[in-house]
């Protein structure tokens, strides 16, 4: 470099030139270590947060008056019964007399989502009064089971969520219906 | 014929670049992390398509599994303090500072209140033990959970000064009457709004 060696030749008296190193150090290593470190970061994080669904449950006041309940009209309610083995029965109206006779239908859209979103269309159309020009909403009522689980649940509050099914409730089974689904 | 001869290239690689990045990686990840804390009980989630996120403040987190074991946890661990002090005054057992500040650390527990001390003074790693702990007693007889519901609502509502949030953490697998249980036991103080923690699926099932 632009050095002026001024020390007349002589190799003995002169600076004492430190050596010039390689200036690449090899980063393979440290490569090595840092991808190790990403992948051990990536495998404990848990990035995704569970994920949650809401579950609004009508107020239980054990001092209700039998006058608060309101009357609906059953050709907008459909019962939806969750059995054990992940079956499940659906009606329209009341058991005693239904609209619909119960059927087995499954999970998932091949099964219940083709029915709730036929009479979620359907059920406006035959409820249209004068006061209600465009119909009143399809009502929803789940009754799980002793012996359904917890996915079933979340499986059919899902379907609600994916049919958007506005008026739903979770309703305890009564024992007529529960013999209906051991049939 | 003429051999085509292939040029020597040299066998090295900048690798500086390639160390920018992973370390850049490195650091996003390691700030990012939240490590998983190891569960005491195993729960399989149900799969839903909600997109909606658990939230993160103001939460009490129910969990039920392994044939109706309950669990629960608060998520703040000043109000986990404020509420184990209104779980010792019901029940009058004291605990000393050590035992709240360690008690403040666990994430979830499920022990009846008289064993509680003994859990309390595990290390983590036996705290975790499978099949040590066997859930927090919810019947007519002996209702704890009622307890520590309340207690955690009222020390949120002392500390957060905001209303506490439940969530319902069940076992896919978990029988209904065991989820029902704990949906009466919370609507019965008025709680009548839950968040069920659910896993993600696509919408095509």
């Amino acid at each position: 470099m632009a050095e002026l060696n001024t020390g007349g030749g002589n190799e003995k008296g002169g600076k004492v030139r430190s050596k010039k190193q390689d200036s690449k150090v090899d980063l393979t290593a440290m490569v090595d270590l840092a991808f190790l470190l990403i992948t051990f970061f990536m495998l404990t994080t848990s990035l995704s947060k569970p994920q949650s669904m809401d579950l609004a449950m009508p107020d239980k006041d054990p001092e209700k008056k039998i006058e608060d309940e309101i009357l609906v009209s059953e050709v907008r309610t459909m019962t939806v019964l969750l059995g054990e083995d992940n079956k499940l029965k659906m009606y329209m109206g009341q058991l005693d007399k239904p609209l619909e006779a119960p059927k087995d239908v499954t999970y998932g859209k091949d099964g219940i989502r083709k029915d709730l979103l036929e009479k979620i269309k359907s059920v406006p159309l035959a409820t249209r009064t004068t006061k209600h020009p465009n119909g009143e909403d399809l009502i929803v009522i789940i009754k799980p089971s002793k012996k359904s689980n917890y996915k079933n649940l979340v499986d059919i509050l899902d379907e609600m969520a994916i049919c958007k099914v506005k008026v739903y409730a979770i309703v305890d089974i009564t024992s007529q219906e529960e013999k209906l689904l051991e049939e | 014929m003429a051999k085509v001869k292939m040029s020597k290239k040299a066998t090295s690689i900048d690798m500086t670049a390639m160390c920018d990045v992973s370390f850049l990686l490195l650091t996003f990840f390691i700030l990012t992390a939240t490590a998983k804390q190891p569960e005491v009980i195993p729960v399989e989630t149900p799969a839903s398509t909600v997109q909606v996120k658990l939230p993160d403040t103001d939460l009490a987190i129910v969990t039920i599994g392994d044939n109706g074991k309950v669990f629960f946890g608060v998520k703040a661990p000043d109000v986990r303090i404020k509420t184990l002090e209104l779980i010792g005054e019901k029940y009058n057992v004291q605990f000393s500072e050590d035992e709240k500040k360690r008690f403040s650390l666990i994430e979830e527990f499920g022990v009846p209140v008289n064993q509680l001390k003994g859990l309390i003074n595990l290390s983590s790693s036996d705290r975790n033990k499978q099949g040590l702990q066997i859930g927090i007693p919810h019947d007519s007889i002996d209702n704890q959970l009622t307890e520590w519901v309340r207690a955690a609502r009222n020390a949120n509502a002392e500390v957060n000064k905001e209303q506490l949030n439940f969530a319902i953490k069940g076992d896919a697998k978990e029988q209904y009457p065991e989820i029902k249980k704990v949906i009466d036991i919370l609507q019965e103080q008025k709680v009548n709004k839950f968040n069920l923690v659910t896993g993600l699926r696509g919408d095509n099932f």
